[in-house]
């Protein structure tokens, strides 16, 4: 017989699969973001060709049946073709109706909000933003930018790049994670994990300065604020408590600004009505002011809009004057996160910074008064929460000694009689978790169930983001009150939930699973998909393909391991089939045939039966032979 | 002989045999407890151990917080979802089952008043109803009244940092009259006592938000 090697667990070469395929870290920011790699332990931002910033400014332009223009070229843009730009689309993932009504006015472009009919309709619907002559989804706009930042990286590193690591905001709800998981789709990377940016930043930190205890990451980007506690121990990153605001940020600064300045031209009998191309020029106008006076103590702002300039004075103090309020909620909010952990400001042993937000001199003042010591801000806080995304883009495909612990940023539950939310799952519990709760029903003989899940901490369900509504139907009849519907709660480790609910009393197994819906529904993602790659097929075929290898390996190596310290129970002949079918599958797993690996696959399993058997029965007879040994034990003890 | 109840076990556990299971992977025997196989490594379904057994404890009320902590690190190092983004699907899914339980293990066994609630159902007791029920017992609910009136009545931090000083103290107190009633198998009196813990760790809850709200204001 022809001797067949057998490979040590772990070590088996096989063809396609060993090279590591590169993953990279996303810091895909509501104003800028940034792409980076990390080898060894050691992340670095990925620059553009000629070596400049590592910035990506989050803005996109649709010229006319172009292309989209993605960065600071698209950035330029906003002076001579302001409809045709897209910006801050961050701040509309994962929104609907409601959110749209409060931020629609803050945002430089026309957003076109679901009519209350389509609304009404039944499923929650996403905004649309009028650009040019498109109509465009957020997630598009995402996809767009993503694809620049997979560009630039393929560029960078000149390989293939297919998998990242993106980074959300830690208060971003359901809607919001799942959106820029489709976005990430459309653009064709695979997401390996969606990560909580202070929880990013946190490890990017932790990594470099090798500190254990608790540590506070206070997050001011453009458009959001997310204020996290971590403690790190043993290589585990524990996220403790976070907390945050979705729409505060420092767009909200140049807002304010923005305000000033025309508040003054009005004093002085400028009357403005701004289209949206001026509005977007003078915001650009204010966030100058805001980074000069980063520096200076007062800077001169020349504004020209229809035909009139002014010329204005800042002084720091009237900008942190306007700002006071802002910068107020961000220490409140952070009060309550310590607040709800338990924990003393003084227990907290270093600040992380994150965001260009926190380069104002009111914002690091305000929170070394809280903690009574110096933010740490060695490295650059625009960069900081992609190094950390590398770090796990590494860890996951190379293995790693540090592990994050994440939590759900917010509670989820059900409506119960009289819209009132029941809790399933607290806020800062630990991620992932699967928790059930049962409900009956209050009508004799009721046959369906309304199930409504909600996000958030109100006690009021129409207070709540409402993620998914589906009917139980089929509850045999009961009276009322007899009937248990088990409704369980499923959290992933991306933070994404899943609801099943059954009955349980009788036989009757019925059961509905959903993944809430936030606007898109699959049939839409599946078209977005179509239009937008034509190769979503086959990258959907590479990854079966890919699943059913990297499955039949683990399947010869768990055949070879159990030789390994069975072999006295293996037959001849048994072993004879099993190296043939090793042999076979072997074959079928160089070549492309995903059903020929899988039917390969099975005839191992078949072949390899009798010798599992014979396992099984040799292990139970041990049992039996060693259970009065334990039953004479046990009444001694 | 051990009063783990063995319903509910999944169908990968042998009938006759409830101690050893089959191994999804390889299929050869597995200890029922255990987390990977000893064979092929294969991480395993989480099965159905008490939360106890799966920290190594006795089922004790008093808990060392901090070796659990320790042994709940341990054990998520192995076993959460990020060890196993590159395995098979089956694998993933495992390993997420496996996290989310410890989690919930992990979550039950830290909260004074969960515990000790999994304590009394482990001894086949049902413990006094959560937030629905009606609680009868007229002297605990005058205890309750007469906190949350002074609450309400509070207007400044400081008054409202002596109140949370003070409810945590009896939160104390009464934990280790919960753990001595466990103790004694005193299980009516363990769960009034339980209930009085719940209500103390509640006000303590309310006091810590209303002085977060005077904070905002
Ligand atoms: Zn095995």
């Amino acid at each position: 017989m022809a001797l067949l090697k057998i490979h040590e667990p772990g070590q088996t070469p096989l063809p396609h699969e060993d090279e590591r395929q590169l993953a990279v870290g996303i810091d895909l920011g509501t104003t800028n973001s940034v792409v980076a790699i990390s080898n060894d332990e050691k992340p670095e931002v990925l620059r553009d060709k000629s070596g400049g910033t590592a910035i990506v400014p989050s803005v996109v332009y649709y010229g006319e049946g172009a292309d989209p223009v993605v960065g600071e070229a698209a950035r330029e843009q906003i002076n001579s073709h302001a409809d045709r730009v897209v910006s801050s689309v961050k701040r509309l993932m994962g929104r609907g109706l409601a959110d749209v009504k409060s931020i629609a006015g803050t945002l430089p472009y026309h957003v076109e909000v679901p009519s209350e009919e389509a609304t009404q309709s039944g499923e929650p619907m996403m905004v649309r933003l009028n650009v040019g002559d498109r109509v465009l989804t957020p997630v598009e706009v995402s996809a767009d930018i993503l694809r620049a930042l997979r560009a630039r990286a393929e560029e960078s590193l000149e390989k293939p790049v297919e998998k990242a690591v993106i980074t959300v905001p830690a208060y971003f709800d359901d809607g919001a994670r799942t959106a820029t998981k489709d976005a990430a789709k459309l653009a064709g990377i695979e997401v390996l994990r969606l990560v909580n940016e202070p929880t990013a930043a946190a490890l990017a930190y932790g990594l470099d300065n090798g500190a254990e205890g608790l540590y506070a990451v206070y997050d001011l980007g453009g458009g959001t604020f997310d204020i996290s506690l971590l403690k790190m121990q043993k290589g585990v990153f524990q996220v403790k408590a976070t907390g945050g605001d979705t729409a505060l940020g420092g767009d909200d600064f140049d807002h304010a600004i923005a305000e000033h300045l025309l508040a003054e031209r009005k004093d002085s009998g400028t009357v403005d009505s701004l289209d949206a191309s001026d509005a977007k020029r003078l915001l650009q106008t204010a966030r100058k002011v805001k980074e000069s006076l980063t520096g200076a103590d007062s800077t001169d702002i020349t504004v020209s809009l229809g035909g009139a300039d002014s010329t204005h004075t800042m002084t720091r103090a009237t900008f942190e004057a306007m700002i006071a309020k802002l910068i107020l909620r961000t220490i409140t909010i952070t009060e309550q996160v310590l607040d709800d952990a338990d924990i003393l400001a003084d227990d907290v042993k270093g600040v992380v910074l994150v965001g260009g937000s926190t380069r104002v001199p009111a914002v690091r003042k305000a929170v070394a008064e809280l903690f009574e010591q110096e933010p740490l801000s060695n490295i650059d806080p625009d960069e900081v929460v992609a190094l950390g995304a590398a770090l796990q883009a590494e860890a996951l495909t190379g293995g790693s000694d540090n592990l994050l612990l994440d939590v759900t940023p917010l509670s989820l539950g059900l409506e119960t009689m009289g819209g009132i939310v029941e809790k399933v799952i607290d806020r800062n519990t630990p991620i992932p978790v699967a928790k059930a709760q049962e409900f009956t029903t209050y009508q004799d003989g009721q046959s369906a169930m309304m199930i409504h899940v909600v996000q958030g901490e109100r006690e009021m369900v129409d207070q709540c983001r409402s993620l998914a509504r589906f009917a139980l139907t089929g509850i045999p009849s009961m009276a009322a009150g007899a009937a248990r519907i088990k409704v369980t709660f499923n959290v992933d480790a991306d933070g994404l939930l899943t609801v099943s609910a059954r009955e349980e009393t009788t036989g009757t197994e019925q059961e509905v699973a959903v993944k809430p819906t936030y606007g898109i529904n699959e049939i839409d993602m599946a078209n977005m998909l179509r239009e937008s790659m034509m190769h979503a097929r086959e990258d959907m075929e590479m990854r079966l393909l890919t699943e059913a290898r990297v499955e039949a390996r683990r399947n010869i190596l768990a055949v070879q391991a159990a030789i390994n310290v069975d072999r006295p129970l293996l037959e001849r002949q048994d072993e004879d089939n099993i190296m043939a079918a090793i042999a076979k599958l072997e074959a079928a797993m160089s070549g492309e045939d995903r059903d020929l690996i899988n039917q390969q696959a099975e005839a191992l399993e078949d072949a390899s039966r009798p010798f599992a058997e014979a396992r099984m029965d040799s292990r139970i007879r041990q049992a039996l032979a060693g259970r009065n040994v334990d039953q004479v034990n046990e009444f001694g003890s | 002989m051990h009063s783990v109840s063995n319903t509910g076990i999944s169908e990968t556990r042998t009938a006759e045999h409830p101690q050893h299971a089959v191994c999804w992977s390889c299929k050869g025997p597995v200890a029922a407890s255990a987390l990977f196989c000893d064979t092929c490594h294969a991480i395993q379904p989480p099965g159905q151990l008490d939360h106890f057994t799966r920290f190594g404890l006795n089922r004790d009320f008093i808990i060392d917080l901090d070796a659990i902590e320790a042994t709940y690190l341990k054990q998520q190092q192995l076993l959460h979802p990020d060890r196993f983004a590159s395995k098979s699907p089956r694998e993933q899914a495992l390993s997420s089952q496996q996290a989310a339980t410890l989690n919930g293990a992990f979550e039950t066994l830290k909260n004074p008043v969960a515990r000790a609630e999994y304590l009394l159902r482990l001894a086949g007791e049902e413990p006094e109803g959560g937030e629905g029920h009606t609680v009868n017992d007229p002297a605990l609910l005058m205890e309750a009244m007469e906190m949350r009136e002074a609450l309400h009545d509070a207007v400044d931090r400081a008054t409202i940092d002596t109140m949370i000083k003070d409810t945590r103290k009896q939160a104390r107190a009464c934990e280790q009259d919960v753990a001595d009633a466990l103790a004694q198998n005193a299980y009516d009196r363990a769960k009034k006592l339980t209930t009085r813990l719940r209500y103390l760790m509640k006000m303590t809850e309310e006091a810590r938000a209303k002085k977060s709200r005077l904070a905002a204001a």
